[in-house]
């Protein structure tokens, strides 16, 4: 059984599978987008646990996709992977509510750790959202774990 | 008009192209003589007509009195003259022939006459024929006969006379004085009389004329009929050349003694006499002389003041000129250098970014073959192929670690304003070097202003300022020496901090390229060449500023000045 899922997002296809590839070796669910408009369809069909996008894409780019991300599906933890990012990227993407931001090239000790993190983040936000519902408020318990609902 | 619009635009002309000193030197020159052409021409214009107006006007001045002096006294002359002879023809007229032919008739008149008349000296009746009839004076001359000589010819035409001097009795010169008289019936007789001229000196002694001055009579053949201070006695002939006109006049001439001479005569109405006033040039025109010494002195201290103040108002004016043009060159050179700065920064930037994805693909390329080699059971040279991965993925390491420092992230993102002790936040970071100096038997001295006001920056950033800074400096001396850090208030905008050690020091080439990113004089491997490209980077970001000096072998002074007011640009 794997850990989690993690969903992959680059337009550097080299890059993205040899990390995919290190990354499931690692025991982690896996799967890789290699655009903005694919990661929104994947995200449609399977939500991952956590979501690792690139900044500059040709088309849709990390920013977009984060918004939307944080937006659509909540439960969802963001972390963004880039090689181009300024500050005031990185300032944009924390007000977009993105979970780390980690720059190109990245150990990948450091990466494992911080999508655990976001793993565990995305877990304490389940239980949070599991006490509400216990509490009977379900409209705040759904509004959580709203990308988590279709999965189960 | 052509040639002058020429020369001044010549003038105005400021050559652009020369080299500097040259080229303040030709725009000195120029203005100067544009400034002495423009003030010394109109005064010197004023001082020469001036001269001459005032020459004229004084000649006159001085002339006129003169003009009227000779007049006047030929005046005088004249009236005595006129009284005289008025005299003799009463004396012609009031008695009758046979009263005046008896001598002691006429002894009693010429005793009354010398009475009443100063300078008589004889009287006597001639006849018709010229014969002598009565005598009173000197010298008898009872029964001489005139007829045919000029006087008595002249007298008979003109009815009177009035001779020219001659020396008569006792050597005194003297004037005849000879009328005619007709009765009604026809009856005539002349009664002539005799003056001695000492009246004549009398009238010219009256003038008061200055010891350099001289005047006379002489008679139309140039014959003196007085005597002349200079030019001879009475008789003599005199040397002076006199113009044969009746108007008065006055001439400049020199005289016989060499003098320069002003010669003013006046010819008589009813006798051959010319009245003659001679004055010196140089005593007539004493006043004209100092005139012209004030005129001159006035003109050359006019002169000698335009020319200081011109130049040392052009030399104010070079200064001023010189002292703009060198702080715009100096302005243009830093806003160059900073320009420079900001692009070698931005193509770093550039180049890091770019190299930043290739690099992620080594690393996990790199990665995914160690790995691999790691999971398999059994892998030949196993631990050789894990150290030559892991020198890949540590070489990868060092790139990231140089593109991180040149994008500026090894730092904390945001710039984190807050209110800070400028002094503290130096104290704090020297915290961390003491050990150091200490190892290196380095002195530092300390001299904060206590007064330094707080300001908003960020903590972390200057730190890394201070920091970077005071690591040079270190690294500047090989043992012992002394850095000296000390705070200030630069002016109401700025406050500033100074490192200054006393290394090695830097050359004017090092000092050029100082701030740019990857130049370092250390040797290859020991150093990124970063530091102080970042500490620029950051002081910009914080609205404040940097200077450098340095002298080889001397020392470095490093002066960071950081804003009062927060800086408004901060984070982007």
């Amino acid at each position: 059984m794997k850990e989690f899922k993690v969903l992959m997002v680059d337009d550097e296809e080299d890059f993205v599978r040899t990390l995919d590839e290190r990354i499931q070796m690692r025991n982690l669910d896996t799967s890789v987008a290699l655009s903005g408009e694919e990661a929104m369809k994947k995200l449609e069909e399977d939500p991952p646990d956590v979501l690792l996008v690139d900044l500059k894409m040709p088309g849709m780019d990390g920013m977009e996709v984060l918004r939307r991300a944080r937006e659509a599906y909540p439960g969802v933890q963001v972390v963004m992977l880039t090689g181009h990012g300024s500050e005031a990227d990185e300032v944009e993407a924390r007000r977009l509510g993105v979970f780390e931001y980690l720059r190109k090239p990245v150990a990948l000790d450091q990466l494992m750790r911080t999508l655990k993190a976001a793993y565990k983040k995305k877990l304490e936000e389940t239980m949070v959202a599991a006490s509400f519902a216990e509490e009977g408020d379900f409209d705040s318990a759904r509004e959580i774990m709203k990308g988590h609902d279709k999965n189960k | 008009m052509r040639p002058l619009k020429d020369i001044l635009s010549h003038l105005l002309d400021i050559p652009d192209d020369r080299t500097t000193p040259e080229r303040y030197r030709i725009v000195r020159r120029n203005i100067a003589t544009l400034m002495l052409i423009i003030t010394v021409v109109p005064l010197s214009l004023m001082t020469v007509i001036n001269y001459f107006e005032y020459q004229t006007a004084l000649r006159n001045e001085i002339l006129a009195p003169m003009r009227a002096l000779v007049n006047k006294a030929k005046y005088s002359f004249e009236l005595f003259l006129a009284g005289r002879l008025s005299t003799v023809n009463f004396i012609a007229s009031a008695y009758t022939y046979e009263e005046l032919a008896d001598d002691k008739n006429l002894n009693r008149i010429f005793r009354v006459l010398k009475k009443e008349f100063e300078g008589f000296v004889d009287l006597g009746l001639i006849d018709s024929r010229g014969t002598q009839v009565s005598y009173a004076g000197p010298y008898d001359l009872h029964g001489k006969n005139y007829a045919g000589q000029g006087w008595f010819e002249q007298v008979k035409v003109n009815g009177v006379y009035i001779s020219d001097v001659f020396k008569g009795y006792r050597r005194f010169p003297h004037v005849a004085i000879a009328v005619q008289h007709i009765t009604d019936d026809g009856k005539e007789w002349i009664v002539r009389a005799t003056i001695n001229t000492a009246k004549f000196d009398d009238l010219i002694t009256s003038m008061n004329l200055d010891p350099e001055s001289d005047a006379f009579l002489i008679n139309r053949q140039g014959v003196f009929q007085t005597k002349s201070k200079f030019y001879g006695e009475v008789l003599d002939q005199s040397p002076l050349e006199l113009p044969k006109s009746f108007e008065p006049a006055v001439i400049e001439k020199k005289d016989t003694l060499g003098r320069d001479i002003f010669l003013v005569y006046s010819y008589f109405n009813r006798s051959d006499f010319i009245f003659v006033l001679i004055k010196p040039r140089s005593e007539v025109m004493k006043a004209w002389y100092t005139l012209r010494a004030d005129l001159l002195i006035v003109f050359l201290i006019g002169l000698v003041a335009i020319i200081v103040v011109v130049l040392r108002l052009t030399d104010i004016m070079m200064k001023r000129m010189k002292e703009s043009d060198d702080k715009r060159l100096l302005a243009m050179r830093e806003m160059e250098h900073s320009h420079k700065l900001s692009s070698i920064g931005r193509l770093a930037a550039g180049v890091a970014h770019e190299v930043n994805n290739p690099l992620a693909i080594i690393n996990e390329k790199a990665g995914l073959i160690k790995d691999l080699i790691e999971f398999a059971s059994s892998f030949p040279d196993k631990e050789k192929f894990l150290s030559l991965v892991g020198a890949i993925i540590q070489s990868v390491e060092r790139c990231r670690t140089i593109t991180h420092r040149l994008l500026g992230f090894a730092r904390r993102m945001d710039v984190e304003i807050q209110i800070l002790d400028i002094n503290d936040v130096i104290r704090e970071t020297l915290g961390f070097l003491e050990k150091e100096a200490l190892y290196k038997g380095v002195t530092i001295n300390l001299d904060l202003d206590e007064n330094l006001p707080r300001v908003p920056s960020d903590r972390g950033q200057l730190q890394q300022v201070f920091l970077n800074l005071l690591n040079n400096a270190l690294a500047a001396m090989e043992k012992g020496g002394a850095i000296s850090i000390s705070s200030f208030t630069k002016d109401d905008k700025m406050l500033g901090v100074i490192v200054e050690d006393t290394g090695q020091g830097m050359s004017e080439e090092t000092l050029k390229h100082i701030f740019e990113p990857f130049f370092t004089t250390k040797k290859a491997g020991q150093g990124t060449g970063l530091g102080l490209s970042i500490t620029y980077g950051i002081i910009k970001r914080l609205g404040g500023d940097v200077e450098v000096q340095s002298r080889l072998g001397e020392g470095t002074r490093f002066t960071v000045y950081i804003p009062k007011e927060s800086p408004e640009q901060a984070g982007t």
